[in-house]
């Protein structure tokens, strides 16, 4: 029996032919990122008590997006260690301030297809978007990858998740992602292995492919993981990355999962998850008047550029509405640039959008955009668990940058395609 | 340390408990003790001046779901508690507990236990006795290869242990 991709990464970094699920594996780690939440102030003591160094330098990527900018003296001081830690440590890539690390990880050329990566954050499954095999840990578990260059894993059962037919006008990954939340609920996957496949999967752009390996972690996932193809070969030859074996990085044909999902692209709607779980998702229009006080694009879920392009595209010519607010956390300041350059920044402004910096913000319950007792907020970010955003009894509602945008100018819930098809009417 | 058997009451929560809720993201730059003060404040604003020493947590589906802020199991630790009872846990909360030394227990029984029943656990075994009730309930044993990282109390300790034996 062949073997799957996320099999064939393992046993590379396992040093073994062949693995199979539910077997328990030591592999050697080709890429280890941490930020500076769960980064060097927690796993810098915990080298100095084992009088340990870090095992490879080269292998380690350090990413300050969580306490950014600093707003008080408490997040000041942690990014000031970190990059003292970091300049101490040896560690040369090291991003500070740049945006969100599962976006710029792929955006500055640290991931290639067949990579075996750790995050200390569990959105790390991103990175499978790119075909790595990259999961999150917690920063102990990080502190012994740090000294050991290891870690145990225990082979995850794989998961199919099969996309048929093709995506119509207004509807995108996000919306997929939240019906399959909904259908498979959060701890569907239980700590399995997804690969995405099927047409609508192949039609996505790599940003939007990003928003399904990210939200994989909703699903009680591992990880999850696309095959690369023609449009992640063309991505990385736009960052800079040289991977000539990218594509030999595919599941055996004769490979088979433990379990089959299929959905069906044409006939998905827009999608908004209700408070307080991304399962409770239902399409957009059984949520229509749903008033909103705060619509929010952000976190590594839903502020990448084809993210702020949606938006745009709902804004242009037109106004948030008044009692609503609009707050917009671009995902990185490389995205923030080509959003200036082509004119997205620009109508974003123009409909009253006020822009906030780059970092995980309010979506970590940190920085600018908290919520108070019992407001209500539309979220482009990946969860709306009780209390996370800021006051226990907000309520956050999660859709697409389409929805979001569609929110702030409506005041409350609408399907976004209302809005495109004026806008294409007119 | 969590290898120990432990005694003490149940705090019952549901299915889906949630690392922001164990760790809320406004405390995690405030030191451990203030963060561990705000544990699950937004389902149970008593439970972090309820529970003692000793004390065991039982959940349903899917406990500590969400973030991989290892601060959620630290959080119970920090407050005394040895053991989380639940049906089923997350696959990143599962790996962070037995890294800090807190023993996440599987067991397909949960749903019996009462708040405030007295338990007895012996991890390592894994046997709950409901004092309570009078039930023996059998959780499903900790993978082998995790049980000296559970008796030596953590990952830490354990690699303190194993650099120590290299070093000589």
């Amino acid at each position: 029996m062949g073997l799957t991709l996320t099999q064939k990464i393992i046993a590379r970094a396992a040093g073994v032919t062949s693995v199979a699920p539910g077997e328990i594996v030591t592999c050697r780690v080709d890429l280890a990122m941490m930020h500076d939440s769960g980064g060097p102030r927690r796993v810098g003591p915990m080298l100095e008590r084992l009088g340990a160094k870090v095992w490879d330098p080269s292998k380690v990527v350090v990413i300050a997006d969580h306490y950014v900018p600093a707003i008080d003296a408490d997040s000041a001081a942690i990014l000031d260690l970190t990059r003292k830690w970091v300049k101490a440590a040896g560690i040369t890539r090291f991003h500070d301030m740049q945006g969100i690390c599962h976006v710029v990880l792929p955006e500055r050329g640290h991931l290639r297809p067949g990579l075996f990566a750790v995050g200390g954050d569990s959105h790390s499954p991103t990175a499978g978007a790119f075909g790595c095999f990259m999961f999150g840990v917690g920063a102990t578990e990080m502190a012994g990858v740090l000294v050991t260059g290891a870690i145990w894993l225990r082979v995850p059962q794989e998961h199919s998740v099969r996309w048929d037919g093709r995506l119509t006008t207004g509807v995108v990954a996000k919306d997929m992602v939240l019906a399959m939340c909904r259908t498979i609920s959060l701890n569907g996957i239980k700590y399995g292995v997804v690969e995405y496949a099927g047409e609508a999967i192949a039609a996505l752009s790599m940003s939007e492919r990003m928003v399904l390996t990210n939200m994989t972690a909703e699903l009680g996932a591992q990880t999850g993981i696309i095959a690369p193809d023609r449009t992640t070969v063309a991505y990385l030859a736009e960052v800079g990355v040289d991977a000539p074996d990218a594509i030999t990085w595919q599941s055996d044909a004769d490979s088979t999962p433990f379990k089959r999902w299929a959905f069906d692209a044409t006939s998905l709607e827009p999608q908004i998850a209700a408070p307080h779980s991304p399962a409770n998702s239902a399409p957009a229009r059984e949520h229509r008047g749903t008033a909103i006080d705060q619509c929010y694009i952000g976190a590594c879920t839903g502020a990448k550029l084809s993210d702020l392009h949606m938006a745009a595209e709902i804004l242009k010519g037109r106004k948030v509405a008044p009692g609503t607010r609009l707050l917009v956390a671009p995902a990185s300041t490389r995205i923030t640039a080509i959003a200036a350059a082509d004119g997205t920044l620009a109508t974003l402004a123009e409909a009253g959008a006020i822009l906030l910096p780059s970092g995980c913000g309010a979506c970590a319950g940190l920085g600018a955009g908290l919520l108070a007792e019992n407001e209500v907020c539309l979220s482009s970010t990946a969860r709306n668990f009780k209390g996370r955003m800021g006051a226990a009894s907000a309520l956050v509602y999660l859709g697409s940058p389409y929805s979001v945008a569609a929110a702030a100018v409506a005041g409350h819930i609408v399907d976004p395609r209302e809005l495109l098809a004026e806008q294409a009417a007119a | 340390m969590s290898a120990r058997s432990n005694f003490g009451r149940a705090f019952v929560y549901g299915d889906d408990i949630t690392t922001d809720a164990l760790a809320p993201g406004a405390y995690m730059k405030k030191p451990v003790e203030e963060m561990a003060s705000h544990c699950l404040e937004a389902i149970d604003p008593n439970f972090a001046k309820a529970v003692r020493a000793g004390d065991v947590v039982v959940g349903g589906e899917n406990f500590g779901m969400g973030s991989s802020r290892e601060q959620a199991a630290i959080a119970l630790r920090q407050l005394g508690v040895n053991a989380v009872v639940a049906k089923s846990f997350a696959g990143l909360f599962f790996r962070n507990a037995v890294n800090v030394g807190l023993a996440p227990l599987v067991c397909a029984e949960a749903d019996r236990i009462r708040p405030g029943d007295e338990l007895s656990v012996e991890p390592v075994v894994g046997r709950i006795e409901n004092l309570t009730t009078g039930e023996i309930y059998t959780c499903e044993p900790i993978p082998p290869h995790l049980l000296d990282m559970i008796r030596d109390g953590g990952l830490l300790p354990h690699l303190e242990k194993k650099l120590r034996k290299t070093a000589r």
